[in-house]
């Protein structure tokens, strides 16, 4: 359950984002996380809906992106989509093979909500 | 936080090195900010940090994970056993509870710090910072991790480590890595251990638990060791001393890609993704 570990840090960086632009309220957070990555998006949902509590997001939504699982073999010249524990050239099988897409663990979108009294330009 | 060395790593001050902040979009009460930054971002930090430390002093830092009771102190005390004549080592341990493996490896003469996690199932690199300043650097030649006992959980976290060698006794099943795989596609070495008793149990096999290590994409070496049989500890003990050369000629190794710190291959380049 090392996920509620992982949200924490994740609401630490929303929260100085949030502060570098005079946000008022977190609105949404946009992640992107990979099969590769050792999170379980379900179990990352359920920790940040008790680690927002008390938090600029508290009323945010947690929007994740699972990325596809994907390697290149470079004698193929071939992408193939693959399984988390058969990492192989979907044409010949190889294993010698490059990660291109399923170890993200990203934070990549805050959609952030401003007081106008705050200040703000416009 | 970082007396010692003057370092800067509270949290606020992190941010400063981050990959952040193109606004996207603006109006005058909402705003979406495009970040890609690592969700483990303050934890790579710290991390980075640690081995910048770990590098100066020329010292080798191996991240020893395995499942509980796969004979990780174990092959600690053989390994200091085999090294401590040669080599001045410290081990920081990691266990939910109790002080006794670091007992264990301070009646072999050898400096140890226990880290206790409580209910945290990992280390992190900010604990690993703590025990770094509970030591000293300058006595040390090689420094051992013992992560906590778990496939699942230390995988995602950086420590500051340079290798990444996972314990994978014959007691389990060889098709481990296949269970596992982000553990055991981020192994730097894959140990074989307690190889021992190999010959009492026919269910085992080496060559499959290879054969599940490389359909990761892995090439990483793997030995069959037994603590209990210095001379099976002779590949370890020399792939310890390739890598403590390299980190004494100033060409480090770095663990193999460490999922929370890989960012995306696709990087997003529109503008204007939010309403």
């Amino acid at each position: 359950m090392h996920e509620l570990a992982i949200c924490q840090s994740l609401l630490r960086e929303v929260q100085r984002v949030a502060a570098r632009n005079d946000a008022s309220e977190v609105v949404r957070i946009g992640v992107v996380v990979g099969p590769l990555s050792g999170v379980e998006a379900p179990l990352l949902e359920r920790a940040f809906t008790l680690a927002r509590c008390g938090t600029i997001a508290a009323n945010a939504t947690l929007e994740i992106e699972e990325a596809p699982l994907t390697v290149w073999c470079e004698s193929c010249g071939v992408e193939s989509q693959v399984a988390m524990n058969a990492l192989l050239c979907g044409r010949c099988g190889t294993w010698k093979v490059d990660l291109r897409s399923g170890n993200e663990l990203l934070l990549k979108q805050v959609e952030l909500s401003r007081d106008e009294t705050a200040g703000a330009t416009g | 936080m970082c007396d010692q060395c003057g370092c800067a790593t509270t949290p606020d001050t992190v941010h400063v090195h981050d990959h952040a902040g193109v606004v996207t979009t603006r109006s005058v009460d909402a705003q979406s900010v495009e970040i890609l930054t690592g969700l483990l971002h303050e934890n790579d930090h710290v991390a980075a940090h640690n081995r910048e430390h770990l590098d100066r002093h020329g010292i080798l830092a191996v991240n020893l994970m395995s499942s509980p009771g796969s004979g990780k102190t174990s092959l600690l005390e053989a390994t200091i056993d085999a090294l401590g004549d040669r080599h001045r080592i410290a081990v920081i341990e990691g266990d939910l509870e109790t002080e006794n493996d670091a007992r264990r490896i301070r009646e072999k003469g050898v400096p140890a710090v226990q880290i206790t996690t409580g209910q945290t199932c990992h280390l992190d690199a900010h604990m690993v910072h703590d025990a770094l300043h509970a030591l000293d650097l300058g006595a040390i030649d090689i420094l051992f991790i013992e992560n906590v006992g778990n496939l699942v959980c230390p995988a995602s976290f950086d420590l500051g480590q340079h290798a990444n060698v996972t314990l994978l006794a014959v007691t389990e099943g060889d098709d481990k890595p296949a269970k596992y795989p982000v553990m055991f596609r981020g192994s730097d070495l894959v140990l074989l251990a307690k190889a021992d008793l190999l010959d009492v149990l026919d269910d085992f096999s080496p060559q499959k638990a290879v054969g599940h290590v490389r359909d990761l994409a892995n090439p990483a070496d793997v030995f069959t060791v037994s603590a209990r049989r210095a001379d099976t500890l002779v590949p370890w003990i020399a792939w310890l001393e390739d890598r403590l050369a390299a980190c004494r000629g100033g060409m480090a190794p770095r663990p193999r890609s460490h999922p929370a710190s890989r960012h995306s291959h696709h990087h997003p380049h529109h503008a204007g993704a939010a309403e």
